[in-house]
């Protein structure tokens, strides 16, 4: 039996996506009925808030500035259409339409009800989705690259081995009182989309001499308070001893990890304070020690599940679509939505496409439910009924005919959902901030509009090239500006919002944190910081540089002294 | 007679829905312009105690004082920007939140 069993075939499920099996249906059911209960215990006092509270953020849901908050797991951005439209359907009928996608690759609903939890939960289990270990000190969503399966620099799809730890991690009873939330990201490709050095555990599927498969892990990255860039514990660790590892590292840190300061909780925090040998030697000795019987690897059942990641059944199309060819002649919008939007695929006459979440003026990640839709029909229109949610707070089609692009560049523009700037100025990351989040010490939202709105000219940002912004909206990093090429972080300072702008982050396999450039600005003046930022840049870059490197080989200082001199030119910075 | 620095008012969330609740002169209101204000050390201690004891009878979470301003009209608003943001809901989607029904 296969992935593509016409036996396992189901109305609008793709045959590219895990699918679940009688035993996690049972799971996330009886969860369900769990949190069922303990919402009604809740209501009529026999739970008292501290008691419930653990059993809430075990589910997902939060306690916002506004409302609850519920946050809805995509296991390693993958959805299907029938998925996505569940996700609008439940947006409308629970919450006010729309849902925001986050750097994590989940979404959340802002507006819903503590009494509409268990029905929302429901809902999704009858797609396959559920809310568990999207909060908590446990481990969190497995996140992977977006462009997994269909990415040319690709050695391996990393979903299976995603998927692999979901089942491995879910409910996990060793694992589900850590120090502080655990989170995994997984690549496969040569180049790293889903920032897998700023995560507690990184893992890069790689090839050894003998050209056997197996994972770069790497440990220790992080955002947040104190930001680190993961370090290598193993450069090459065979597949077979994947979960015995990883069993390893989670035992150590359980062990070690410093309960007695949340700050300093985090996995990060002991690399730091330890030094990655002394993590490597107790991971190694414990690693040595255990009983790996129950780790064991088994082939078949590692095949069972990268079946369902199987490519769909493409055709044979020439490898450059004539077609296309003329349509981009002819209209030249979409000329530039596939300049920007669009990348390679490995298979022959077909290309990968990014819709843009992040419209000029618009609140980045949000998408409304009629928009949800309009990305659900796409995907099965001319995607194999499959789409996946980058931590890019994007959304990706994975599969589209080069043919087909026309014909889905006019859908999208008709949603509203064909803005050409992926990986642009105005593809800007963002927390939701002090606008929804009860943590957030400034607005974000507002900061990323403003510089969109700045950068509103198209031609301009192309002009600039691949650059990313990312803000949050308070130390805890949600908004991965530790790693933006220009980061900003919004703070409070004398009772009013203060941002702090970094320069120089890097999420890739460069990895780099960013440094602070100067004292904190206005949320008024943020627009034309960065604007001095970005034409110094457009002055000082050589041929073909990005803002990155550019930063790299002239410094920081320079970048520094520019802006304090702009400041003493009465800018007021 | 402690004075306060400001009035204050009790803010929290309503257990069921979430929505920020403020105390009024007769329970819980949803307006911050029905707010009770304390205006010295005593009249806060009161709405403190109110509103843990509302925590115990399970029908709010998340309760605290902020400091206001009082108007001439004797309207209360928030000092601080977080809970100006409370009164009304996201600065970015005002057909959202309390702001959205009018209020504030």
């Amino acid at each position: 039996m296969t992935a593509h069993d016409p036996a396992l075939a189901r109305p609008n499920a793709p045959t590219t996506t895990y699918r679940y099996d009688e035993y996690d249906a049972a799971f996330v059911k009886e969860r369900v009925a769990e949190f069922r209960e303990q919402v009604r215990r809740r209501l009529e006092g026999s739970l008292t808030e501290e008691e419930f509270r653990p059993f809430r953020l075990m589910n997902g849901l939060y306690l916002q500035l506004h409302a609850y908050m519920l946050r809805v797991a995509i296991p390693y951005g993958t959805l299907t259409a029938r998925q996505m439209r569940r996700l609008a359907d439940i947006a409308d009928k629970f919450d006010r339409g729309y849902g925001h996608f986050t750097t994590r690759q989940n979404l959340q609903y802002n507006w819903p009800k503590l009494v509409d939890a268990p029905d929302i939960l429901e809902a999704l289990a009858e797609v396959e989705m559920h809310a568990i270990q999207t909060s908590g000190n446990c481990i969190r969503n497995v996140t992977a690259d977006h462009f997994s399966g269909v990415a040319p620099d690709e050695i391996e799809d990393p979903r299976p081995t995603a998927e692999f730890l979901r089942q491995w991690s879910s409910a996990h009873p060793e694992f589900s009182f850590l120090p502080r939330k655990f989170k995994i990201a997984v690549t496969g490709a040569e180049h790293d989309r889903a920032a897998i050095l700023a995560h507690d555990v990184g893992l890069a599927i790689v090839k050894n001499h003998e050209g056997e498969i197996g994972y770069r892990v790497v440990v220790g990255g992080g955002l947040g308070r104190s930001p680190f860039v993961g370090k290598t514990i193993r450069d090459y660790l065979p597949r077979a001893d994947l979960l015995a590892y990883l069993e390893a590292i989670m035992r150590v840190y359980n062990r070690f990890g410093r309960r007695d300061n949340k700050y300093k909780a985090r996995i990060k925090i002991l690399v730091h304070e330890k030094g990655i040998d002394e993590v490597r030697d107790a991971v190694e000795a414990e690693f040595a020690a255990m009983d790996r019987s129950v780790f064991s690897y088994d082939p078949a059942e590692f095949e069972r599940i990268a079946a369902f990641f199987a490519p769909p059944p493409y055709e044979a199309p020439p490898a450059e679509s004539q077609k296309l060819r003329a349509e981009r002649a002819a209209h030249p919008a979409f000329g530039d939505f596939v300049d920007v939007n669009v990348a390679p695929h490995k298979a022959p006459g077909y290309a990968i496409v990014t819709v843009s979440l992040k419209p000029i003026g618009g609140i980045p990640g949000d998408a409304t439910s009629q928009q949800m839709r309009v990305l659900a029909d796409a995907s099965e229109r001319f995607g194999f009924g499959e789409l996946r949610i980058s931590h890019e707070q994007n959304v990706i089609l994975p599969h589209v005919k080069q043919d087909d692009l026309f014909d889905l560049w006019k859908t999208l523009d008709a949603a509203g959902l064909a803005t050409a700037n992926a990986g642009l100025v105005s593809d800007i990351i963002s927390c939701p901030g002090l606008d929804y989040c009860s943590l957030a010490t400034a607005r974000s939202i507002p900061i990323a509009q403003a510089i969109s709105k700045r950068f509103s000219d198209l031609s301009r940002q192309r002009r600039i090239g691949k650059l990313g912004i990312k803000i949050s909206g308070c130390i805890n990093a949600c908004g991965h500006h530790h790693v933006g090429a220009i980061g900003i972080l919004g703070l409070e300072k004398k009772g009013q919002e203060s941002y702090q702008i970094t320069l120089g982050g890097d999420p890739t396999f460069s990895a780099s944190i960013g440094e602070i450039v100067g004292p904190g600005v206005t949320a008024e003046q943020a627009p034309d910081v960065i604007e001095h930022i970005i034409d110094f840049y457009l002055a000082e870059r050589q041929e073909g540089e990005t803002f990155i490197e550019t930063w790299r080989r002239i410094g920081h200082a320079r970048f520094k002294d520019v802006l304090r001199r702009e400041g003493e030119d009465g800018a007021d910075i | 007679m402690a004075a306060l620095r400001h009035p204050q008012i009790l803010l929290a969330s309503d257990l069921a829905d979430g929505e920020v609740l403020f105390l009024g002169a007769n329970g819980w209101e949803r307006d911050h312009r029905r707010a009770r204000v304390a205006r010295d050390a005593e009249e806060a201690g009161a709405l403190a105690a109110f509103g843990k004891a509302e925590i115990a009878a399970n029908r709010v979470v998340d309760v605290y004082l902020a400091d206001v301003a009082v108007g001439a009209d004797g309207v209360p608003t928030p000092l601080h920007y977080r809970e100006k943001m409370r009164i009304k809901g996201p600065s970015v989607r005002l057909d959202l939140g309390k702001q959205a029904r009018g209020a504030a």
